[in-house]
């Protein structure tokens, strides 16, 4: 099978993967209103959309946009229907590559990214069923306060780790986003409950400064 | 009107559906890479190297996650909760999605939920908050990934400085997050100490694997870091909050 034949395959399973996980998302609420006969009145879920939807629908989008690149078509396909793309699927694909020493949008790190992501969504999926199934035993331990600041510094304990590896392989490129990015959250803290919208604006800049030192020669 | 509660098998049957759904989803395509990636040349040996990094990678996140389950859970059952988080959802959008519709209705989320129409309105707005993304997949990708192909086509070395900016512009935001809260003082330095703490780590990893030549670490750097910088944040917040 040539590169070509895979990828129009990928699309076309990956289409009907989607399309399924669609319909099977919108069927749990409408199975449940139907079940308990017990429609919701449309103003509160408006009401209730309404306080969301402008944030995360833009952050959806965005996410597509800056993730598919990195994630490979399969690995695109799967990840947005299993979710937690930021805190796990990205950052393990990521480090799939880097591991196995192959470039995202190549061949090799389509596989590769597809593969890891594929592990990631299945052992998360098993890890939550397990706890879900021993949580009479596990949550006392899980939400002990000797444990809470471990669970609350996930982000800082991932970024820390990938961060060093690929700033310290590009830190022409990493400079002027970092620097950017750390005086915009030194001036708006605010800000760090909406970073998804970040992400694009960090890429926008870091691809910025690569296209200028690419043309002057200099990478 | 059937009776409703948050637990209900009637949900965990729903729910069981849609995590049936996603394991195979996840298998298909891991046996589909897998089988391509042999074609390719990758070796078995990468290939298994990848899943077990992969999975030791992914058991921190997950628990983290499991807690997000436990944290709904107080309010919407178990059932609805393991289903968000399993598909497409994310705790920092399912909570303010519950909230934002619960406090439409003025609805306490101290309790579970008793009212199968409050739960319906706050099962759609989870759903419905989330959903233009995935719409936007299955029409979009091919055209987003043919665009990408282009630009690595067209000059593979700058495709792959295109690639790797995109990474930094990603990390750089996330890196920059950790300086938000500075201004508390000792206690907002924690997430800095942390993540020096998880760099130092692969850093000595990174020796190891070069100057010693431990080959095996290179698929579990990044998975000990993340896990000896969470250890590490235990003393850490005990000392500076």
């Amino acid at each position: 099978m040539n590169q070509k034949s895979y990828t129009d395959s990928v699309h076309l399973y990956g289409r009907i993967w989607t399309a399924t996980a669609i319909f099977l998302l919108l069927m749990a609420p409408t199975a449940i209103c139907v079940h308990y006969n017990a429609w919701p009145e449309m103003q509160y879920v408006l009401k209730g959309l309404l306080g969301v939807a402008p944030i995360y629908w833009t952050v959806g989008i965005i996410e597509v946009l800056t993730y598919s690149p990195m994630l490979g078509t399969a690995g695109t396909y799967l990840s947005f229907v299993t979710g937690n793309l930021t805190n796990l699927k990205v950052p393990c694909a990521l480090n799939a590559m880097e591991a196995a020493k192959v470039k995202a949008a190549s061949e090799e790190g389509e596989v590769i990214s597809t593969i890891a992501i594929a592990t990631s969504s299945i052992v998360t999926t098993l890890i939550i069923a397990a706890g879900v199934l021993l949580l009479g035993y596990l949550q006392p331990i899980l939400e002990s306060p000797v444990l809470a600041p471990a669970f609350d510094n996930i982000l800082p304990a991932l970024f820390g780790g990938l961060g060093v590896v690929y700033i310290s392989k590009n830190p022409k490129i990493a400079i002027v986003p970092l620097l950017f990015m750390v005086i915009l959250f030194l001036l708006v803290p605010s800000l760090a409950s909406s970073v998804g919208i970040l992400v694009p604006v960090g890429a926008l800049i870091a691809i910025g400064v690569s296209r200028i030192l690419y043309k002057k020669g200099r990478l | 009107m059937t009776d409703f509660h948050v637990n209900s098998g009637f949900l965990y049957g729903v729910t069981a559906v849609i995590i049936v759904f996603v394991l195979a989803q996840s298998a298909f395509f891991l046996v589909k890479a897998a089988r391509r990636a042999k074609q390719l040349g990758i070796t078995g040996a990468t290939i298994r190297k990848t899943i077990a990094s992969s999975a030791l990678f992914t058991v921190a996140p997950a628990v983290a996650i499991l807690l997000g389950v436990i944290t709904l859970s107080k309010f919407m059952g178990l059932p609805f909760p393991w289903l968000r988080l399993s598909v497409l959802g994310a705790l920092t959008y399912e909570l303010p999605a519950a909230t934002s519709t619960a406090t439409a209705m003025n609805l306490s989320l101290s309790q579970p939920i008793s009212d199968a129409q409050a739960f319906g309105a706050i099962a759609w707005v989870m759903t419905l908050g989330i959903i233009p993304g995935i719409f936007l997949v299955l029409f979009g990708l091919k055209k987003i990934q043919g665009g990408v192909m282009s630009i690595k086509n067209k000059d593979p070395k700058w495709g792959n400085i295109f690639m790797d900016s995109m990474f930094l512009g990603m990390i750089s935001a996330f890196v920059g997050m950790l300086f938000a809260d500075i201004r508390l003082g000792l206690p907002g330095f924690i997430p800095i100490v942390v993540a020096a703490i998880s760099a130092v780590i692969m850093g000595i990893c990174g020796v190891l694997i070069k100057v010693c030549k431990v080959k095996w670490l290179e698929q579990y750097a990044l998975p000990i870091s993340m896990l000896g910088a969470m250890a590490a944040s235990i003393p850490v917040t005990w000392l500076m909050a």
